[in-house]
């Protein structure tokens, strides 16, 4: 199993990319860190999330 | 007219009241600011008060009459760039703070040239895409620089939701990450002021060696 956010996620073998298109997140808002790393977008679909990885979707809000 | 300090009266003056030791340290940095808004006009003053010895700013726009009510800006500099008005003011603040401007858009496509030069960089934009985008391609370029972004100020939620989270050993965000200006709760000066001021006092902490938020 994966923790994503939080919650335990069944996503192993998925790529990044295959997991983001099951989720509401709006792609050009979102940064994604898994094991303590900030994954390159263009990575997202090479990238294949492995048992216990831990990750996080960080969403960002405008204003400033 | 009151004459202007020497540049050896005010540096005595920040040693006494941050310390000698880490008045060096912030008078050696150079921190990058990616947008003049509400965030980064106010963090710009808030790191030249504390003695950073050089700034790096960086925004399109002028100054607008609807940024008067949270940004660092008067109303006799409306029109003006806000990398220049900022300078300006900076400039009144703390006369020997080094003041490096670029007044364009940062994309994608400039970032590793603009932010090659400093290991601290804050982002300070207002657009949630661009928030990303600037997080994403530092990130990817510069791994081993030092990010602090703010993304969520708007609205007038308490004050104490205002916080600073490390997210990765480079990258820092500080704000409630939730309050969106996108769903129309306005932006007030003390709630974006509160988000600056954790970004500024986190870069400043980095600057001691003090990595927790």
């Amino acid at each position: 199993m994966v923790k994503i956010n939080g919650n335990l996620v069944d996503a192993v073998g998925k790529t990044i990319s295959q997991y983001l298109q099951t989720t509401d997140y709006e792609q050009k808002r979102i940064a994604v860190e898994r094991n303590g790393e900030i994954v390159p977008k263009s990575k997202y679909s090479e990238v294949t999330i492995q048992d216990e990885d831990v990750i996080e979707v960080v969403s960002f809000v405008g204003g400033g | 007219m009151v004459e202007i300090p020497s540049k050896k009266e005010m540096y005595c003056a920040l040693e006494e009241r941050h310390g000698v030791e880490t008045q060096k340290k912030f008078s050696e940095a150079s921190v990058a600011i990616c947008g003049l808004g509400g965030l980064g006009s106010n963090i710009a003053i808030m790191l030249a008060r504390a003695g950073i010895g050089r700034l790096h700013l960086m925004d399109y726009d002028r100054v607008d009459i609807s940024n008067l009510n949270r940004q660092q800006y008067i109303v006799s500099q409306l029109g003006m760039y806000k990398t220049q008005a900022l300078r300006d003011t900076l400039h009144v603040i703390a006369p020997y703070c080094e003041v490096t401007i670029d007044t364009l858009r940062i994309t994608e496509q400039n970032i590793k040239e603009l932010l090659n030069d400093e290991k601290i960089i804050c982002e300070a934009f207002d657009k949630a895409e661009e928030k990303a985008m600037l997080v994403n391609g530092v990130m990817e370029n510069f791994p081993d620089k030092y990010l602090i972004s703010g993304s969520g100020m708007s609205g007038f939620s308490s004050a104490n939701s205002i916080r600073t989270r490390k997210v990765t050993d480079h990258l820092y965000i500080c704000g409630d990450e939730v309050s969106d200006m996108d769903d129309g709760i306005g932006l007030v000066a003390s709630r974006v002021t509160l988000c600056a001021a954790h970004q500024a006092h986190m870069i400043l902490r980095i600057l001691m060696q003090e990595y927790e938020p």
